[in-house]
């Protein structure tokens, strides 16, 4: 079967629920999308520049140290934090900036979180000559001063948003309100959230994670992996990941979602995990939501996984036992971030931090025989500030 | 017929729609707003569910939602407060609100309870034609109208299945953007009701960005009703009595009657 289905579903999840205005527009994007797909030459482009300005392939390391340190599964760590403005996102920003370009879209606008992608945007705006505006929660803005200053420096106009818990989540609402008042406008939405084509357009481009761990992993080891474990925020780096691997039933495929300070607590992000079915920006998925249906406030100690959503084809493989969600929690996450500083000498970003702790925790379990690759998808430069809170340090 | 559809059925009457959020300032300001408007002269009053994401509102609305949250407001209160209302006033009340409280409570659970709290139709933004099956299905066995929205970005193929789905009257966003006051009614608007009058039998009925007398008869010489929202909150911020937001109201009728010669 091929996923997703003609209206958008990865079996019940996915679609559209947005205003009529928006539906023409998507539609649109849509049958752009396809024939930028169909096109060997939008392809040869994008592979050209993921190459030439990312800097891809990014390489598949063996973390010797931190295999030895857990004593079991050899542990694999996929580079995405070599790549160029520090995580998998350019990937992504790269590939519907040139999709931009093609539609003749000049003015772009985008979300971000912990400006990660606003960063990736802004980057990819600047390269293509592109006039780029990103929304950012009020909150976001504060915690996260030294990426806005990036995006600023690169010409993005970046807007704080004031609304609702002033996160992620509200960043996402202003940018579907600017892009309702302007339909000529690209919405270059970072992860496979949203209304279809963003969960089948966002993936295809972080595809190439995955398509490249699989042949490097068969390069070093001869096999396939046993486990790929990816954090997930909406999802975008795991399902880059995880999609090469979907047929091959022998690969177990991880998400690990932000526990935060623990689920019975309720303040956390793990919408797989915790939450039910419903509809948030767009696409029917797993919500963290009240028992009214009101969206919830999340937390994570990482912002790009404090998000109440998740990507739709995430639901699906839950459902289907295809992939398993599991949750870490911020305390957790700081002892993978410590453990892969000490032991590998590689400053993660506090997001695949999560998928640190999960995949040093499972090794220790392992024969040494069993081999785990883990999305490191970003570098920690832009959580120095977060990680130096957390462990009482004066900077 | 269905009480909403009753309301068009006057020869040359234009319907007056208004909006308020329930719970905006206050449970017992939405008891007394609600018959106030409808003896001011409103047609039908939607009232809003607030929900925590609401992305097709402007500012005014989007505060009026997040405070009635604050307020404690959630779907079975506004249940229950429609139950009420229906018993004090005649005229057709119907709920807009997003999908996801919507969903959350459950389709059937939902429709069936509307029905029982006299509620008229329901109104629901993010959710288009595409994804309405569903609901349309068990609204329409409890005898609800599912009321579709169009917008200027509509093409000929969506505007037809609107007219196809559409019950009670199709909505028609005014421009492309959110809701909330603006200085004037757009240039094309009268282009798109002509498109879509060439392809519904429904009536249409013009929202988004219309505050004042004189935009409400702009529009009354075009469609057949005016919904007014906006405008209405913020006259509901300044005062307990509620008599400028009176005024306005019987200033819309005015001007509406005028065009349709009552
Ligand atoms: C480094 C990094 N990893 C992961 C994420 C989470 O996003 P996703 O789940 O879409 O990969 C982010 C988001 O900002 C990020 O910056």
């Amino acid at each position: 079967m091929i996923l997703p289905d003609e209206r958008g579903y990865f079996g019940d999840y996915g679609g559209q629920f947005v205003p009529e205005t928006l539906i023409p527009v998507l539609d649109e994007l849509a049958t752009a999308y396809k024939e930028a797909s169909a096109d060997k030459a939008f392809w040869a482009e994008f592979e050209a520049l993921s190459r030439d300005y990312s800097g891809r392939p990014t390489a598949l390391y063996l973390a010797q140290r931190l295999t030895e340190n857990c004593g079991g599964a050899r542990i694999f760590l996929k580079r995405e934090d070599l790549a160029h403005t520090g995580a998998h996102k350019i990937n992504n920003a790269l590939g519907q900036g040139l999709l931009a370009l093609r539609m003749g879209k000049r003015r772009i606008i985008a979300e971000t979180g912990a400006g990660q992608h606003g960063v990736a945007a802004a980057a990819v705006c600047a390269k293509l000559g592109l006039e780029c505006i990103v929304y950012m929660g009020e909150e976001d803005v504060r915690r996260q001063s030294l990426n806005v200053f990036r995006m600023r420096l690169m010409g993005a106009e970046v807007r704080p948003v004031h609304s609702g818990s002033r996160t992620l989540k509200d960043a996402i609402n202003e940018a579907i309100r600017d892009w309702v008042t302007n339909p000529d406008t690209y919405y270059l939405l970072g992860s496979v959230v949203g209304p279809y084509p963003y969960p089948v357009m966002v993936r295809d481009f972080q595809s190439v994670i995955g398509k490249e761990t699989r042949q490097q992993i068969l390069d070093k080891s001869g096999r396939l992996p046993d486990y790929i474990i990816a954090c997930v925020g909406g999802g975008s780096n795991a399902i880059g990941i995880f999609y090469s691997f979907l047929n091959d039933k022998e690969v177990n495929l991880i998400g690990v979602e932000a526990a935060g300070r623990g689920l019975s607590t309720g303040e956390h992000a793990a919408s797989l995990m915790a939450g039910t079915v419903g509809v948030l920006h767009g696409t029917k998925s797993y919500v963290l939501q009240t028992k009214d249906g009101q969206i919830r406030e999340t937390h994570s100690i990482s912002a790009g996984l404090d998000y109440p959503g998740v990507g739709p084809e995430h639901s699906y493989l839950k459902d289907s036992g295809r992939a398993t969600y599991v949750a870490v929690t911020d305390q957790e996450a700081l002892e993978g971030f410590k453990l892969l500083c000490k032991t590998e000498g590689i400053i993660p970003a506090l997001e695949p931090a999560h998928a640190i702790f999960h995949a040093a925790k499972m090794a220790s379990s392992l024969e040494k025989e069993k081999t785990i690759v883990v999305n490191l998808s970003g570098r920690g430069d832009k959580d120095m500030d977060i990680v130096a809170q957390a462990l009482e340090v004066k900077l | 017929m269905s009480k909403i559809a009753s309301v068009f059925s006057q020869p040359g009457h234009k319907a007056l729609i208004a909006y308020v959020t329930v719970g905006y300032p206050s449970v017992e300001a939405t008891l007394k707003v609600v018959p106030l408007l409808a003896d001011s002269g409103c047609d039908i009053v939607e009232l809003g569910i607030p929900f925590s994401d609401p992305l097709a509102d402007g500012v005014t609305i989007q505060k009026s939602s997040f405070h009635a949250l604050q307020n404690g407001v959630t779907p079975r209160l506004c249940l229950e407060l429609a139950g009420q209302l229906s018993q004090k006033v005649d005229i057709p009340l119907v709920f807009m609100t997003y999908y996801n409280p919507v969903f959350s409570y459950g389709l059937d659970k939902f429709c069936s309870a509307c029905a029982g709290s006299g509620i008229s139709g329901i109104i629901i933004p993010d959710l288009p034609p595409d994804e309405g099956s569903d609901l349309e299905a068990i609204s329409q066995r409890q005898g609800l109208d599912l009321i579709y929205l169009l917008a200027p970005t509509s093409t000929g193929e969506r505007i037809r299945l609107a007219a196809q789905r559409s019950r009670g009257f199709i909505y028609l966003v005014s421009v492309t953007g959110v809701t909330g006051a603006r200085e004037r009614v757009p240039a094309d608007l009268e282009a798109f009701v002509t498109r879509v009058r060439k392809a519904a039998a429904q009536p249409l009925c013009v929202g988004f960005g219309i505050s004042t007398p004189e935009q409400a008869s702009q529009i009354a010489r075009i469609a057949d009703g005016v919904i007014v929202g906006s405008r209405i909150i913020q006259l509901m911020e300044k005062e307990d009595d509620f008599a400028s937001l009176a005024e306005l109201v019987r200033g819309l009728r005015g001007s509406i009657d005028k065009i349709s010669g009552q």
